[in-house]
């Protein structure tokens, strides 16, 4: 182990988002994902000699959205310029990106990390298209003897979204990329799956001696492609570099990836090796000019972001913070929890239910909220037989089990299967009865001052009754005979 | 074999001239098709102008147009008449190369919008014409192919970049054709070949499927016989495409409607700068005699300073350029077009590039690259953006007082072969006058007046962004009042041994 605490470690993180438009971002192709290869590609896309690109305005909002979500300035006036560099993926030799004059600048990201709250800023949001996808028939591009290329996802629209060099630690990156993801998850801007390349994220990662001001040398790091293995690969990252700088040698300033099943970062090209982009406007695309009012009707368009969202449920409807965080860590269940809530007016409850039994339910068959069976008035519904003591809250998980198998409504099932509580004084009284004569030693023992005993005796008016007795009644009835014993 | 004796020949005459015998049914469209095949037949052995002929479509089209007038369908005036087209715009199915080997064999999928549109109007495709390798030269000696020969003198050659489009033009084997023009490439062959040359203003006709050499500068534009046809092309090409984001979205005129004998009250600059450096005494000869017949038809003329004119051409050669490494660094062997094959991919890309390239492609996009490098994008790009804005507030001062400029198309009529194929900037300084048009982004066209042996010289006339119309206009009184704007070639005699 190294000195590694001498250090602050110092992480800023690029994230590439694909945006979940329609068609592409300069020609109308489908953005859809997966595919045979090469079927969703036109001249446009294909970059073929003489094509132009005509920018798709859904990106641009979408952009925006964005933008306005992070706390960014909107640029009332941005371009397009062209990244150039040759890979067999990018059919023009040429990506269009934005450089000098991005759509988003200067916003801000609040997140928390160890139970610690802090601000990210975002330096910058621009636009930019994908690049098609190479299949090797090695496992380099240098060591194979051919490659296929699917150009399927070229031109599938990105934003770029770069954060200040603000976080600290591993857990921070990671918090923050996990922000990010729910709050573009909120404004409904893309998909953001990890495992399909929808959100990817590149680190770079310096450290400097507790306490400077200047900044360390960094690595930028590739090729992580979930929240763990960021996490993972910060903090192996941050060991490597602190143990050359405890030798008294100096870090390399480079690309480096991340090799997820070695769990270590390996060295891509240096900065010799980097690549002149020689950026120019791109001439084939006019500046963009955003008019105010359209960024004050995307504002107000914005659905409640998490953080406002859970400050509701904690102090207007009184949720923990720790409820009030998972239900908002989506903005489907979040959603979902307030229709519910609609129906019935008992948001603890709602909470418990939701964070419990449903949750509990959809992660065992890997499902997401959206594709729940349950309609949230009959969630409602069913909680609200509890709450009138028509079923006991065992027999209404049974019953919500069925609900999300089925779709089900609540007084369906429970009519169907006779589930109503017994709540009945007369028709309790009699199997009370019929269990105390039939359970002697029991009832000695309760009598005996084992009160414990009575609990046995509970159970067996249960398992009579198969569970639809009101616990609580039975407790009472149940008492009142031995005592009167 | 020319046609025979008894046969009226339909050949050398204007697109409405025809256009009057075909909606009388005087003569049919395949008739007229078939006589300009011949002649391409003919004279393609001298000329060169064609990279690919399509005659099996041409008739085919032109049975087609015959059929529907049959019908008694009401056909655009442009319907029938036979054409061609630079073989840098896309077309369906029809072999597209830009005169580089790297594309010899590329077909595309898709035609470009001016094809469509010319399809449209029902015009008859007789093939694609040669050009300078990716439209970059003055001479049509960078084709990748051949050169093409001036149809007025086969020592001669034709100019370019668009020299294909504008000799096909000169020697009768099409009515019409179209070119591009980034620095010239239109009116300067129209200018040596003796033929009309228009490059509209940018964003007037639509780019899309234009193969791209500099995005920020190309246009497409008509080479015509005379004015008249200049403006029945310009009514079928032009107009806004949502397909292309340069494209203006202006209103459709009817550019016949400029067709005016009258010049009274115009006011014409005559930009000194232009007739100043290395400017041919003969040339300078035929813009003075213009200059007295406009005066004369009631124009005032008047000298003007365009102070900022001789650092287009160095800015012109850092903006076209740079664009250029990138529009065409796509040709890598990988999708279409030539691949030579190598041990690795970088090295295939180099293979490729390095044999599929001709020598003046290859420096443009080293000059290029160059230009855009870290370090000296500063230097070089950023200044040649800013003197490309001192050029274009130079126009905007001449036209607060002038109408139009009128300035020689070319300092010479039209050079030799070989003459400066080996010498690059003497070939540029052959487009000094109709760079800073690009920059500005401004209509010019070039229209014959008289030869100097035998050779065309080209007037230019400049207009205000979207003011085609008074060059129209101004071009229009000169063809109607003198006899010196249709030189005709004698492919018969001399020039064609």
């Amino acid at each position: 182990m190294s000195n590694s605490h001498k250090y602050e470690t110092v992480i800023g993180l690029e994230v590439h988002v694909e945006l979940k438009t329609k068609t592409k971002i300069f020609c109308s192709c489908p953005t859809e994902f997966g595919g045979e290869e090469n079927t969703h590609v036109c001249p446009v896309c294909l970059g073929l000699p003489g094509v132009l690109p005509v920018l798709n305005k859904r990106v641009l909002e979408f952009a925006i959205k964005a933008g306005l979500a992070l706390d960014c300035e909107i640029a009332g006036f941005s371009k397009f310029d062209r990244k150039n560099y040759f890979y067999p993926d990018l059919p023009k030799a040429y990506q269009v990106s934005q450089y000098d004059l991005p759509i988003c600048k200067e916003g801000r990201l609040e997140i928390e990390a160890e139970g610690k709250k802090k601000t990210i800023g975002i330096t910058r949001i621009h636009m930019e298209e994908d690049a098609g996808k190479l299949l090797h028939s090695g496992t380099t591009i240098t060591s194979s003897h051919y490659s296929l290329a699917d150009y399927n996802r070229t031109g599938v629209p990105l934003i770029e979204i770069v954060s200040e060099p603000d976080m600290r630690s591993a857990q921070e990156a990671r918090a923050y990329l996990e922000k990010l993801k729910m709050i573009l998850e909120y404004i409904d801007v893309s998909d953001v799956k990890m495992e399909q390349g929808s959100l990817r994220c590149d680190a770079n990662i310096s450290l400097r001696p507790i306490g400077a001001e200047e900044f360390g040398t960094r690595a930028e790091i590739k090729n992580m492609n979930s929240f763990k293995a960021l996490q993972k690969a910060v903090e192996y990252e941050v060991e490597r570099q602190a143990e050359i700088l405890d030798e008294g040698g100096s870090i390399v300033q480079e690309t480096r990836s991340w090799d997820e099943e070695k769990g270590v970062t390996v060295s891509m090209r240096s900065k010799e090796e980097a690549h002149d982009y020689r950026y120019f406007p791109e001439p084939d695309l006019v500046p963009i000019v955003v008019e105010p009012a359209w960024v004050e009707e995307l504002r107000n368009s914005l659905p409640e972001l998490p953080d406002e969202r859970k400050g509701r449920l904690v102090n207007v409807l009184g949720l923990s913070e720790y409820d009030a965080g998972i239900i908002t860590g989506s903005r489907a269940l979040a959603e979902y929890f307030d229709r519910i809530v609609a129906c019935y007016e008992e948001p603890k409850a709602v909470a418990n239910w939701i964070n419990g039994e449903f949750l509990r339910l959809l992660n065992a068959q890997g499902l997401e909220v959206t594709e729940s069976k349950i309609d949230p008035e009959d969630f409602a519904a069913l909680l609200r037989y509890i709450a009138d003591g028509k079923i006991s809250g065992k027999i209404a998980k049974e019953v919500f089990a069925e609900m999300f198998e089925k779709g089900e409504k609540p007084d369906e099932i429970i009519k169907r299967k006779g589930l109503i509580q017994i709540s009945d004084e007369g028709a309790l009284s009699a199997v009370v009865e019929k269990i105390v004569a039939g359970n002697p030693k029991s009832v000695e023992d309760y009598k005996a001052g084992k009160e414990k005993a009575i609990g046995f005796l509970v159970g067996q008016v249960m398992k009579e009754t198969k569970g639809q007795a009101n616990p609580g009644l039975v407790n009472k009835l149940l008492q009142e005979r031995l005592e009167s014993l | 074999m020319r046609k025979g004796e008894n046969v009226l020949s339909l050949t050398g005459l204007t697109a409405y001239k025809l256009s009057e015998l075909l909606r009388k049914r005087e003569i049919s469209s395949t008739e007229l098709t078939e006589q300009h095949l011949e002649l391409i037949n003919a004279l393609e052995g001298k000329i060169n102008a064609f990279v690919t002929v399509t005659g099996e479509d041409a008739i085919k089209q032109a049975r087609e147009i015959d059929k529907r007038r049959a019908r008694g369908e009401e056909l655009p005036s442009l319907a029938g008449i036979p054409a061609a087209l630079k073989d840098n715009m896309c077309t369906k199915g029809v072999k597209t190369t830009c005169s580089s080997e790297i594309l010899y064999n590329f077909v595309p999928p898709y035609d470009a919008t001016v094809v469509e549109k010319l399809r449209a109007a029902g015009t008859v495709m007789m093939g694609k014409c040669n050009m300078d390798e990716f439209a970059m030269g003055s001479s049509t000696e960078n084709s990748g192919f051949a050169p093409t020969k001036n149809p007025h003198d086969l020592r001669a050659v034709p100019g370019g970049s668009s020299g294909g489009s504008a000799a096909a033009v000169a020697a009768g084997e099409v009515v019409f054709s179209l070119g591009s023009d980034t620095g010239g490439s239109i009116r300067q062959p129209a200018s040596f070949c003796g033929v009309i040359g228009l490059k509209p203003t940018y964003g007037y006709v639509s780019r899309y499927g234009l193969i791209a050499f500099a995005s920020s500068l190309d246009q497409i534009g008509p080479f015509t016989r005379d004015m008249t046809d200049c403006a029945l092309v310009m009514n079928a090409i032009f107009g806004h495409d949502s397909k292309d984001s340069t494209s203006a979205p202006v209103e459709a005129p009817d550019f016949t409607g400029y067709l005016k004998d009258d010049v009274k009250g115009l006011k014409i600059g005559i930009p000194k700068e232009y007739m100043q450096s290395g400017i041919d005494q003969q040339v300078a000869a035929y813009v003075k005699k213009a200059i007295e017949k406009l005066e004369e038809l009631g124009a005032f003329c008047e000298e003007v300073s365009l102070p900022h004119t001789e650092y287009a051409l160095p800015a012109y050669y850092i903006i076209a350029p740079a664009e250029a490494s990138s529009n065409l660094a796509r040709y890598d062997g990988v999708r279409y077009g030539l691949r030579v094959e190598a041990d690795d991919t970088i090295s295939m890309f180099n293979e490729t590039r390095s044999r599929g390239f001709g020598e003046e492609v290859k420096r443009r996009i080293m000059l290029g690259t160059y230009a855009l490098s870290s370090g000296y994008y500063d230097a070089y790009y950023l200044k040649a953006l800013k003197i490309r804005t001192l050029v274009k507030q130079d126009f905007d001062e001449a036209f607060a007082k002038f109408d139009c400029l009128l300035t020689p198309t070319s300092p010479t009529p039209a050079f030799d072969f070989g003459e400066k194929a080996d010498d690059p900037l003497s070939m540029y300084m052959s487009d000094i006058c109709t760079i800073p048009v690009n920059l500005a982004g401004i209509p010019a066209l070039s229209l014959p007046f008289d030869t100097v042996d035998g050779r065309p010289v080209g007037l230019q006339l400049i207009g205000k962004a979207f003011d085609e119309g008074t060059l129209l206009r101004v071009a229009y009184t000169l063809e109607q009042n003198t006899d010196l704007t249709r030189p005709k070639p004698d492919l018969e005699g001399g020039a064609a041994e």
